[in-house]
């Protein structure tokens, strides 16, 4: 299906504004994306109509709203296709999922002498929570190194697995780069030994088709914002039986089954992991940015996505100063790069000028750029809103930046 | 020497001919970076940075007949031109002036919409770190 992508643009409010005197060109998505009217009346209509807290309230609002809110996560269970919506817990993020699988798995399943591998591409969120867990536990931290077209090293991971491995946590897509890892090969040679995994859906939930069982994955984690859903949440997958052997996350309401105070059991999955009134806005919004996503269908904004990509690098790799980073042969709609003899910030700075918003930094891989040799990129990132006119735009101010230092 | 005052209203003027486009002046900005004076190579050391700056930014000073010399760096060609304004108000001044001065020519030029919020959380270091400079100096003058 060929999407209209006028069409789409007129979905998102935002996008039609003007920033510095120029039309704005959102090209942060890897950051966060945009959301459609329908997610931003989700969440007014719930504040208007149904706000009430879930679960316990014996009154219609708040049968309306659990209702809503469990209708949510099931939605998000078949767009991941988990078996069951119990697999789906909401955190606040990519990065709470994460440390929830630290926090909880982690510290009944990790010992001294055990290990963690992650890669080179890791965002610091995926990096510092296994660190700290290392520390306490007197566990080591496996890095898959990478090559310089920012791929993880196959063989170079099968070295690292053995029987001391007890998790191989890994970015599915590199938010820095791009770069797609070949998640199917890397989860079956970790189960091979006995490891979990653990795939972060940060950057991948919103190009990339999910199917968690088909992946075989032991958890899965993504942020809502990234998919055109509200900020603070976020969800975790995990598979029953791993869920099921996990001690809670944090202790409160909603996870509990009886409370006494000699003793307490715990809720059944996903509320033992849920304590505390939940995100319920949020979660019950998502619901309409997943529908979003599936009446454009995944298939047809990946191969858009990557008509946007191969049509920027196409243009940006003729611009004299250019300098790509992250050429991988797998990547999401992330094209980071650098200007010869400028700093990304200043790049950055300019671009904003032409009202282009781009992302520039270490994009929170500090470790990742040290292997590059670099101190950090300007990152365009697509979204299926963005048009071809927009990178032309995009084109246009980076050559002429790029003409300052490199005439 | 044209008083702190004077430097401010010139360079306010300039500004003033850049009129609103955004890019020109920010294209000013790093043009102007590059008549700032050679920063010593082996003074690019962490204790010269100054905290709070996103972009690496080297500052040292010394005391010349009772005026403060100031030098800077950076590592991004916006923040350079930054320095340079800052230095053009302030170099070759005594500690009072320097503390005393009013630099109303950030609002005046509207710096906090041309560099943004988190530039302009690294340029308040810079002038705290000036202004740091001045009181140690005025302190040992009165010693």
């Amino acid at each position: 299906m060929r999407l209209d992508i006028g069409k789409i643009r007129g979905l998102f409010p935002v996008l039609h504004q003007e920033v510095h005197g120029k039309p704005l060109v959102y090209f942060d998505n890897a950051a966060t994306t945009q959301k459609p009217q329908s997610v931003l009346d989700a969440l007014t209509k719930y504040y208007e109509k149904d706000n009430s807290n879930i679960h316990r309230g014996a009154h219609a609002l708040a049968d309306r709203a659990t209702r809503y809110f469990e209708e949510s996560r099931e939605a998000i269970q078949q767009f991941i296709n988990a078996r069951e919506s119990a697999e789906v817990i909401f955190t606040k993020g990519t990065t709470e999922g994460i440390n929830l699988v630290a926090s909880t798995f982690g510290r009944k399943n990790v010992g001294k002498g055990d290990e963690i591998i992650i890669s080179t591409l890791e965002h610091h969120s995926n990096i510092v929570p296994w660190q700290m867990l290392c520390e306490e536990k007197g566990a080591t931290l496996k890095i898959i190194p990478i090559n310089d077209a920012g791929e993880i090293i196959f063989e170079e991971f099968e070295k690292l697995l053995s029987s001391k491995t007890k998790l191989v946590s890994i970015v599915h897509a590199s938010n820095a780069l791009g770069t797609i890892n070949p998640v199917q090969n890397v989860i079956d040679a970790a189960h091979a030994v006995g490891a979990k995994v653990l795939l972060d859906g940060a950057q991948s939930a919103s190009h990339l088709e999910i199917d968690v069982q088909k992946l075989n994955c032991d958890f899965f984690v993504f942020s809502a914002h990234k998919l055109y859903g509200p900020t603070g949440l976020g969800c975790l997958y995990g598979k029953r039986e791993v869920f099921e052997n996990m001690p809670p996350y944090q202790g409160g309401g909603e996870m509990i089954k009886e409370v006494t105070f000699e003793k307490t059991t715990y809720n059944v999955i996903p509320f033992k992991f849920e304590a505390g009134t939940p995100n319920i806005a949020d979660v019950i919004a998502f619901k309409a940015a997943i529908e979003f996503i599936n009446d454009l269908g995944k298939d047809a904004i990946r191969s858009y996505e990557d008509e946007l990509l191969a049509y920027a690098n196409e243009q940006l790799t003729q611009i004299k100063g250019f300098i790509p980073v992250g050429t991988a042969n797998e990547k999401v709609s992330v094209l980071s790069f650098n200007i010869k003899s400028m700093h990304p910030y200043d790049v950055g700075m300019m671009l904003d000028a032409n009202g282009i918003a781009v992302r520039t930094g270490h994009h929170c891989t500090q470790p990742l750029m040290k292997r590059l040799g670099i101190e950090g990129t300007v990152r365009a990132s697509f979204a299926v809103y963005n048009s071809k006119a927009e990178i032309d735009k995009l084109v246009e101010g980076v050559s002429r930046i790029a003409r300052i230092k490199n005439k | 020497m044209s008083s702190i005052d004077e430097v401010q209203d010139e360079i306010v003027s300039e500004f003033e001919i850049l009129g609103d486009d955004k890019e020109s002046t920010i294209y000013y900005i790093m043009e102007i970076g590059g008549s700032l004076e050679e920063f010593p190579d082996k003074q690019r050391i962490e204790e010269n940075t100054i905290k709070g700056c996103q972009s690496k930014v080297w500052l040292i000073a010394e005391e010349k007949d009772g005026k403060v010399h100031f030098r800077a760096d950076s590592n991004t060609d916006i923040t350079k031109g930054l320095i340079t304004l800052l230095l053009r108000v302030l170099n070759y001044r005594s500690p009072e002036e320097i503390i005393n001065a009013k630099l109303d020519f950030v609002e005046r030029i509207g710096m906090g919409s041309i560099i943004g919020s988190q530039r302009s959380n690294g340029f308040a270091s810079m002038i705290k770190q000036i202004k740091l400079y001045a009181l140690a100096f005025q302190a040992k003058q009165n010693a």
